[in-house]
């Protein structure tokens, strides 16, 4: 049998990138993702990797790019104050199609913020994590197990797509401990680099990474070709976990930590008489639109928990496209609802149904 | 019959788009020629800057990169780091290099990180139509300082190489010029070094090369370069200001 071992999040993020081969890493302090870092400086010069802090965030960012470009399996981790710094940069990755994984390990905000966890930054990350049309592959892990395997799927797929693909985890998976099993993760066939900016060798015409395109018509083609690549993922990569929502009544839309509060909520609240259920979407994008529009078909509402002032609940209206009422509960700065606070909440909607 | 001139292999056959008389193209052809000489085109990854030489990833022969406004040495870093067997430069202009870029400057020569950095100033921003550039002279008109540079409002120029010679983890820090024959050849023999440098693993080596920019300094080519002789050298004398070798001997 696999043999789990006892870790932080955070650590279990840095020793799943390594175990598939990801010895790169680029990065800059901020709490509360520091010990991807401090864990790497340990563990990578012994591997033969590189563990190298960079003067900012903005350089770390670069640095990716350069070693993404290079053809090398890379990653930078951050949290948020530190992703807003990596925008530009990221923007520039993605619009030079290049695989890397950014970790966001969420603190609250705007500004300075807080330095506890959070889940404000979706639509950072679903929407506006740089400038231009452009989308990153989020997966959201909701235990220190999925903080590795979300971080393993997270640069296969990054490579199969040749595009970037960020973890957004929270201050609070980021420092939990949990016991972490690295045998199972399941491998997949990534393609050869054939692009990549390694010397040519006097064996075939130069390389070019870029993302400028001054003719606008090349522009567009561009950008439609990577939407193409884009489709491709939302056909092929979507993916969420359901609990009890076959009969569900209300069903909770949550992810992350909120998830794990949202599912003992649903069981109070099914002990108390109310049939709830929660869907939990893992990947963030490509959103799990089909199987929240399924879920509004038999429930009567659904609500999405968060832990910021409201933001996935965006995705979920979309989906719904107001077949069923959708609500909202959260929490934001750093607090975490309590299981008691949501059981209360679905509550008082059973009542108001 | 013996060809005496011929494009450097390192150099596409393609059309540059410089302004004439701008002397990008020069130095162009120098890196190129060193990258032929050394025999490295094969194993040389170039970062091309934003600035007017933003297509240089079209122009050199090697494999190329182009990189956000300021960040080469950045990008550079990540090449070089997980390649270093590899011949990694980056190609860049006062306004990426000196001002929205100075931290990444800094910071890879801080590192002593073993690439080549060919700086091109020309004491303006070329691309964006004649800015201010931190290279910009006290007086000097420019569309953002129309009433001349004045130190108690735009503040001072930054001398890129007194300033990086000051880092111990760098190993050649030159200024050259282009303005004439004598200065050419020896500008190529400074950016020979350079890559030289990187090959023997000595460290962070940066050529500055006082540059024109006729079109913007609104000069004809000719009266540009006595511009740049009478001005630019005077605030940015010409020599080696870092190197290791001479050090140690
Ligand atoms: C983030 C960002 N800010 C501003 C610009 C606009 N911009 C393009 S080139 C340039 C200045 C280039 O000047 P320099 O580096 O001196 O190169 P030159 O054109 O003189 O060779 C600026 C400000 C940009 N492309 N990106
Ligand atoms: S604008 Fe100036 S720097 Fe740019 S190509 Fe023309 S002359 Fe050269
Ligand atoms: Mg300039």
């Amino acid at each position: 049998m696999a043999k789990k071992v006892l870790m932080k999040g955070n650590e279990a993020i840095a020793e799943a990138a390594i175990s598939v081969g990801c010895i790169h890493f680029f990065g800059y302090p901020i709490t509360p993702q520091t010990e991807v870092a401090e864990y790497l400086a340990k563990r990578l010069p012994k591997v033969g990797g590189l563990c190298l802090q960079a003067e900012s965030e903005v350089a770390a960012i670069n640095m990716t790019l350069g070693a993404a470009a290079a053809g090398t399996r890379v990653m930078t981790s951050s949290s948020s104050p530190g992703i807003s710094l990596k925008s530009e940069g990221i923007s520039y990755i993605a619009g030079s199609d290049l695989p890397c994984l950014i970790v966001n390990v969420q603190r609250g905000g705007p500004g300075l913020g807080g330095i506890q966890p959070s889940q404000a930054d979706y639509y950072q990350a679903t929407r506006g994590v740089g400038h231009g049309d452009l989308r990153l592959i989020v997966l959201a892990p909701s235990s220190v197990q999925e903080m590795a395997s979300l971080t393993a799927q997270a640069l296969d797929l990054a490579d199969i797509y040749r595009m970037p693909a960020m973890l957004l985890a929270d201050g609070a998976l980021g420092q939990m401990m949990e016991p972490v099993d690295f045998s199972a993760f399941p491998k997949r066939d990534v393609p050869e680099k054939t692009w990549a900016t390694v010397g040519h060798n006097n064996a075939r015409p130069h390389n070019i990474v870029n993302s400028l395109y001054i003719d606008p018509q090349v522009l567009e083609d561009s950008v439609k070709a990577r939407y193409q690549r884009y489709a491709e993922v939302e056909k092929n990569e979507v993916q969420y976990e359901e609990f009890m929502t076959d009969d569900a009544d209300i069903v909770l839309v949550a992810f992350g930590i909120t998830a794990r509060i949202c599912k003992s909520a649903v069981t109070a609240a099914r002990a108390a008489g109310i049939k709830a259920g929660l869907l939990r979407p893992i990947t963030l994008w490509p959103f799990p639109k089909d199987a929240i529009s399924a879920a509004a078909d038999h429930a009567k509402a659904l609500m999405s928990v968060e832990m910021s002032m409201g933001q996935m609940v965006d995705d979920v209206r979309l989906a719904v496209n107001g077949k069923k009422p959708v609500y909202f509960y959260g929490r934001t700065g750093g607090m975490i609802p309590s299981v008691e606070e949501v059981t209360k909440e679905i509550c008082s909607l059973a009542n108001a149904l | 019959m013996k060809t005496v001139f011929d494009r450097p292999h390192a150099l596409c056959d393609v059309p540059l788009h410089y302004c004439p008389g701008c002397t990008h193209g020069i130095v162009h052809r120098l890196v190129a020629e060193v990258i032929d000489e050394l025999g490295v085109e094969g194993k040389t990854i170039g970062i091309a800057p934003v600035g007017c030489s933003v297509f240089a990833y079209n122009y050199f022969n090697c494999d190329m990169i182009e990189a956000a406004h300021g960040r080469a040495p950045a990008v550079a870093t990540g090449v070089k780091r997980t390649h270093p067997d590899n011949v990694v430069f980056t190609y860049q202009g006062d306004g990426d290099l000196a001002a929205i870029g100075t931290a990444e400057t800094v910071h890879v020569a801080a590192r002593g990180e073993n690439i080549t950095i060919i700086f091109i100033n020309n004491a303006i921003y070329g691309m964006t139509g004649g800015q201010m550039a931190p290279t910009t002279l006290p007086g000097q008109v420019t569309t953002t300082s129309p009433y001349g540079r004045d130190r108690k409002i735009q503040g001072n120029p930054i001398r890129v190489c007194e300033m990086l010679s000051t880092l111990d983890g760098t190993a050649l820090a030159a200024r050259v010029s282009v303005d004439t024959p004598k200065a050419v050849i020896n500008a190529k023999k400074m950016i020979k070094k350079a890559f030289q440098n990187q090959l023997d693993g000595k460290g962070f080596s940066i050529v500055e090369v006082l540059s024109t920019c006729p079109t913007n300094w609104g000069m004809s080519p000719t009266d540009a370069l006595q511009w740049l002789r009478d001005n630019m050298i005077p605030y940015y004398p010409l020599g080696t200001y870092k190197d290791i070798d001479a050090q140690e001997a």
